[in-house]
């Protein structure tokens, strides 16, 4: 196990472990970003919201290596990094839940925490016949459960198509916030979750955070944004309107804000 | 289960109470959800219940004799749902194994007896053949993205012309072949039971998938593949390889096939198993493999096969048409489909 030691919340250490610096990313004409900046900070959920074409997708793929920014700087714990893939981002430690949830429905709950990071049995039948060890991170998965204070997951043997919409979300949250990840990024993680399952997504988030785990979080939903999110990221027409706070401005500010009718 | 929990706030309990009752199960369900866990057990029964009626229906049916004659036909079939399942399990389909496994086997048989290569360089160069076969299959596949179903129809015929420009039409007979291409034909006795070399080269290859499939990282990858692409690319599996891979995979099996064909037929020709390919995928699909992807087991595919071999000894023996035996055969495959989606269906 590598994970890391986390930090308790609310450290005076405020340098922000993700900063992103005059984004800017086009797509033949069409201006995506338009010189976005954005600072995330340990131990915080941070909201981004915004209309639709408002940016906040390619704002989160440049910030996950699924788009390459055509320029702006992004640092992870002050230093530059350069994502050229998902696959280096997730390589230092952003990890990212999206929206379509991409867990594999056959495979067991284990299985999917372990997904493309298997790990084999030691000695001679893991290195030559190349074994995986079923039992270990079987084992290792619900200590990373219950470490996340995942409750809803007690069975880490069940295939996760067996499991309800939620708790599927949580598989997919769990793994992102497993194995020493600094960032995570949830894209709209209630949009297809009932009133329920919505909450225990939510406490899944608001736990991660408790946990020190710095939690970027995209929804359409102000109720859930206003419920967990410490700052408000407002996109729009490619720039960050606004950053707010749900105690600094009310639900009705941040939609004047996100439509053009008010500025903050 | 008790329901006064004293353990937890009462708002968890409320919920497990909630919970609890979305559980409750009727008597279908629960079946539905162990054949849905055990994918293997549907054929099983099947093949069990098959067994019991036509050892019933007739008393030569259950004589070892006739036992060991329905694993010695099943052997070349058996062979290639093995590759079929792999190429299945990654939401693919393979038109082309049958003819890979026949160009493979006129190659050898040709190599040896007309070109005088003695036959372990012979088989070798088969299994080039079923390789090149498989990359290039994985090629198109992964490369070209073009359906699976649309490039082995393509090479299906590729395959069959080459084999026929190859051979020149011609059959190769065993009795002309190094001992060694026919050796899969031979029997030996095991108490009253002749098991041919052929069925025990088709377990042994049985049992390193179903190893593969189960134990190895990328046995899992194969499912995760099958399952959903894109979440398994999102995982960080790459996607593409574990396709090429897989299709490499099933055309070293193929080869083998090639091998085992020869000796059990005691020919390379050109012109048979036109419908292995069929047979093949009937094998998987009876076995309990989704054709979605996956979801299965190679075991399932053994069993499919079996089925099969089942179902038409067993009519045959019966005195019924072999007319009736494709009939029953494909009553059959809709049934397996049919209980495939109702298993699908499970839900918590």
């Amino acid at each position: 196990m590598t994970a890391t030691e986390i930090q308790p919340a609310n450290t005076e250490v405020r340098q922000p472990i993700l900063q992103a610096r005059n984004l800017v990313k086009t797509f033949g004409r069409v201006v995506g970003l338009d010189g976005v900046s954005l600072d995330l900070y340990p131990g915080e959920v941070l909201a981004v919201i915004g209309d639709n074409g408002a940016g906040k997708s390619t704002l989160i793929k440049c910030l996950t290596g699924a788009e390459i920014p055509d320029s702006g700087e992004l640092k992870l714990s002050g230093q530059p990094v350069h994502f050229k893939r998902p696959q280096d981002a997730r390589a230092h430690g952003i990890e990212t839940v999206y929206q379509n949830l991409a867990v594999s429905p056959a495979l067991d709950v284990a299985s999917n925490l372990f997904l493309g990071r298997e790990e084999r049995l030691p000695g001679p039948l893991g290195k030559i016949f190349r074994v995986l060890d079923t039992k270990g991170m079987r084992r290792k998965a619900k200590e990373e459960l219950t470490r996340l204070g995942i409750s809803t997951l007690q069975d880490v043997t069940v295939p996760v198509e067996n499991l309800s919409g939620g708790q599927r979300q949580a598989v997919a949250v769990a793994r992102a916030a497993a194995f020493g990840s600094k960032v995570v990024v949830l894209d709209e993680p209630t949009a297809a979750l009932g009133v329920r399952e919505s909450n225990q997504v939510l406490q899944l988030v608001r736990d991660l955070r408790d946990r020190g785990l710095p939690v970027i979080l995209i929804s359409h939903n102000m109720p859930h944004v206003f419920d967990v999110a410490d700052r408000i990221h407002i996109q729009r027409l490619g720039k960050c309107a606004a950053t707010i706070t749900p105690e600094s401005h009310s639900m009705t500010d941040a939609v004047a804000i996100m439509t053009g009718a008010a500025t903050a | 289960m008790t329901q006064q929990q004293t353990a937890g706030p009462p708002a968890t309990g409320h919920a497990d109470l909630a919970e609890e009752f979305l559980d409750r199960q009727t008597p279908l369900s629960r079946i539905r959800n162990v054949l849905h866990r055990y994918p293997a057990l549907s054929p099983a029964i099947v093949l069990l219940v098959a067994v019991v009626v036509f050892g019933l229906l007739n008393d030569r049916f259950l004589r070892v004799e006739n036992l060991s004659l329905i694993t010695q036909q099943v052997s070349v079939v058996g062979t290639l749902a093995i590759a079929q399942t792999l190429i299945i399990l990654t939401a693919g389909i393979d038109l082309s194994v049958g003819a890979v496994m026949i160009l493979g086997s006129m190659v050898v048989a040709q190599l040896a007896v007309s070109s005088g290569m003695p036959g372990p360089l012979a088989l070798l160069a088969g299994l080039v053949v079923g390789l090149a076969a498989g990359a290039l299959n994985g090629f198109l596949v992964t490369r070209f993205r073009l359906p699976p179903f649309i490039v082995t129809l393509g090479t299906l015929n590729i395959f069959i012309a080459l084999t026929l420009l190859y051979s020149g039409g011609s059959t190769v007979r065993g009795s002309s072949m190094p001992g060694l291409l026919t050796w899969m034909g031979s029997t030996f006795p095991v108490g009253p039971v002749r098991i041919s070399t052929g069925v025990v080269m088709m377990l042994l290859l049985y049992i390193a998938v179903a190893f593969i499939l189960g134990k190895t990282a990328w046995g899992r990858h194969v499912y995760a593949v099958g399952d959903d692409k894109e979440a398994a690319r999102l995982a960080g599996i790459p996607v593409n390889r574990v396709l090429m891979s897989v299709y490499l995979a099933a055309g070293a099996v193929l080869a083998i096939g090639a091998w085992i064909q020869i000796g059990r037929t005691n020919a390379a020709s050109p012109n048979a198993g036109v419908d292995l390919n069929l047979d093949s995928i009937t094998a998987v699909v009876i076995g309990g493999t989704s054709l979605f992807g996956g979801r299965g087991s190679v075991w399932g595919s053994l069993l499919g096969a079996l089925i099969v071999g089942v179902f038409r000894n067993g009519l045959s023996l019966a005195g019924l048409d072999v007319l009736y035996q494709t009939l029953a055969v494909g009553v059959l495959i809709i049934l397996a489909v049919s209980i495939d989606q109702w298993i699908r269906k499970v839900k918590s």
